[in-house]
């Protein structure tokens, strides 16, 4: 089997996307000085990325685990669920 | 919503949430079982085997119609090696019957298993997130949701929202758990034809075989893996300790690919689609992490309260009694028409003289364990040290047997820093298992 791309894995679950973001980065300051960066590592979704100045938050890719949650060392995630009835939808669970 | 109040709010369909709701309904009591998902199964998934006799327990006449994918009939232990395994196992015709185990998909599961609840009648609300518990004093007396106007109130509310537990927090029951009280897990549904996995995996009809894996895959982390049979899919994760991930600096998907690559499992998978990705926590902080367990106007169930034997990979079935405990303690506050913690405390006790309790106060120490002992050498050194002397042991090769035993041994002892480090690390392990 060939090696997926996280955009193909991410192709395979239903998404009901909101407007709004229900992860938020606290202070990007203290990104600024995080030396880690490494929620760009251990979201499964590639939810983060570091653009040099600033943490970007690809919301919609969201699996909603919650390992940001509790693995950004800092706590700099607000972290909610998305609202009733959005975000992921699995097929076979 | 109109504010109508009712005896009791469960939060959250999983099996636990659904077990509570059914025991309550089921005794005539009001009850709303409240999800977030489109569906309860929605957000949901594991890796999965289900037991039977806890089920059994909840639903005596219907657990016979549960879907499920197969009958396991065999597990499978891989150690695994760079490119090799050390295996162990055991079949047998007698899990067959009565069955000890399926496997089974979430998404069809939780579904069906709240749909008995609302059967017996409770009152499902889904698409619908509890943000809130509302409280008065020390006293939970209802449930805020992302509705307009969706207060909701009851006499008891039952926590069942998983792993992140928000509510659980909120209550300030447990603080936020450390990311060494947690495992991320990342798994493909594979789809290919019944035939090749009943060949592969040598099946008959509705048999089925689970494997557990650790070692080499989990690129020197905390972590176990497993692949299992479905009816027409199989389903292959693995999991890893996240203060071990967060450490490694390398992608959850990355662990998966590293898998998919092993000879032992890529002659499983070929020639699957992948149907699905997902990923969830699962707690592993053991008997240590569980928070107080009730108080006035609540219980806490299932993963929300770390009750899961990850040793075992039972959590489904923790959760599923708890969520039962829960709901009779709760029919016995309506009886005495008492929702105080003197009351609801029934539920510890039906806890704490279950095999909930038992198991896991007996692995309490494998937690401290994982987390205290170099996951190089538990994962990495000592699998690969194994694997080599297993070869060394097979192969033929003129060295003469005397010989090959203290290659075996040295292999072992120095993954294992000398003879003493090993026994130490022996003795460590063994008193982790046993309470
Ligand atoms: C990869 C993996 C493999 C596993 N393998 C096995 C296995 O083989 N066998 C086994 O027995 N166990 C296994 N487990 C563990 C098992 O899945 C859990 O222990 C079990 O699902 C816990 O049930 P629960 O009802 O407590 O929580 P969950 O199943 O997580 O259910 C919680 C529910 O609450 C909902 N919810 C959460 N917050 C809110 C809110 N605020 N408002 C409304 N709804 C909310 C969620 O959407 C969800 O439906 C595995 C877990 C994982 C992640
Ligand atoms: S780990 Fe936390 S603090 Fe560091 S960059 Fe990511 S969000 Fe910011
Ligand atoms: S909840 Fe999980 S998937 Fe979503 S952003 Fe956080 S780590 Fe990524």
């Amino acid at each position: 089997m060939s090696e997926m791309k996280i955009a193909d894995r991410l192709f395979t679950i239903r998404y009901k996307v909101d407007e709004q973001s229900h992860l938020i980065i606290k202070d990007q300051e203290v990104c600024l000085r995080c030396e880690t960066k490494e929620c760009t590592h251990f979201c499964p979704a590639d939810v983060y990325e570091w653009t040099g100045e600033m943490t970007t938050v690809a919301f919609e890719n969201c699996i909603e685990c919650g390992t940001c949650r509790i693995g950004c060392p800092d706590y700099n995630i607000y972290w909610v669920y998305p609202k009733g009835g959005y975000g992921i939808t699995y097929k076979y669970g | 919503m109109a504010q109508e109040k009712f005896d009791a709010i469960v939060v959250g369909a999983g099996p636990a949430g659904s077990a509570a709701a059914y025991t309550m309904a089921k005794a005539g009591l009001s009850v709303v079982l409240l999800e977030r998902g489109e569906f309860p199964g929605a957000k949901n998934l594991f890796g999965g085997v289900l037991y039977r006799k806890q089920l059994e327990e909840i639903l005596p006449d219907k657990w016979k119609k549960a879907p499920v994918e197969r009958r396991v009939v065999e597990q499978r232990i891989w150690l695994m090696g760079e490119e090799s395994a050390v295996t162990l196992g055991h079949r047998n015709e007698a899990y067959k019957e009565p069955v000890n185990c399926w496997t089974a998909l979430r998404v069809k599961f939780d579904q069906w298993f709240a749909d008995q609840a609302v059967e017996a009648g409770a009152l499902p609300i889904y698409s619908t997130v509890a943000t809130e518990l509302i409280t008065e004093g020390d006293r939970v007396i209802g449930v805020r949701t992302d509705r307009e106007d969706g207060d909701l109130y009851a006499d008891a509310v039952i926590i069942a929202d998983g792993v992140n537990s928000l509510l659980g927090k909120s209550l300030g029951i447990h603080r936020e758990w450390k990311p060494d009280e947690v495992s991320l897990a990342v798994k493909e549904v594979i789809a290919l034809p019944r035939e090749k996995i009943e060949d592969r995996f040598n099946l008959e009809k509705d048999e089925g075989v689970t494997i557990e894996f650790f070692g080499k895959t989990s690129l020197g982390m905390a972590g176990m893996g497993f692949l299992y049979t479905n009816k027409d899919t199989l389903s292959l994760g693995i999991g890893v300790m996240v203060n071990h991930l967060k450490k490694k600096k390398i992608k959850p998907y990355e662990i998966l690919d590293h898998v998919k690559k092993h000879p032992m499992i890529r002659r499983l998978i070929e020639g699957g689609e992948v149907k699905e990705y997902s990923g969830h926590l699962i707690p592993e902080g053991g008997w240590n992490s569980v928070p107080p367990l009730s108080g006035n106007g609540w219980c806490i169930v299932g993963d929300a309260a770390q009750l899961v034997n990850f040793v075992h990979r039972e959590g489904s079935n923790l959760a599923m009694t708890s969520g039962r405990y829960a709901g009779e303690a709760v029919i016995e506050a309506k009886k005495r028409g008492d929702f105080s913690q003197e009351t609801l405390s029934l539920y510890d006790e039906k806890i704490h003289q279950s095999f909930i309790r038992k198991d896991l106060v007996k692995y309490k120490g494998m937690h401290e364990f994982l987390k205290e002992e170099d996951p190089d050498l538990l994962f990495n050194r000592l699998p690969q040290a194994a694997n080599q002397a297993l070869y060394e042991l097979f192969l033929v090769d003129g060295v003469p047997k005397g010989e090959k035993q203290k290659k075996m041994l040295n292999y072992l002892k120095e993954a294992g820093g000398g003879a003493w480090g090993l026994a130490k690390l022996g003795i460590k392990g063994w008193r982790a298992m046993n309470g």
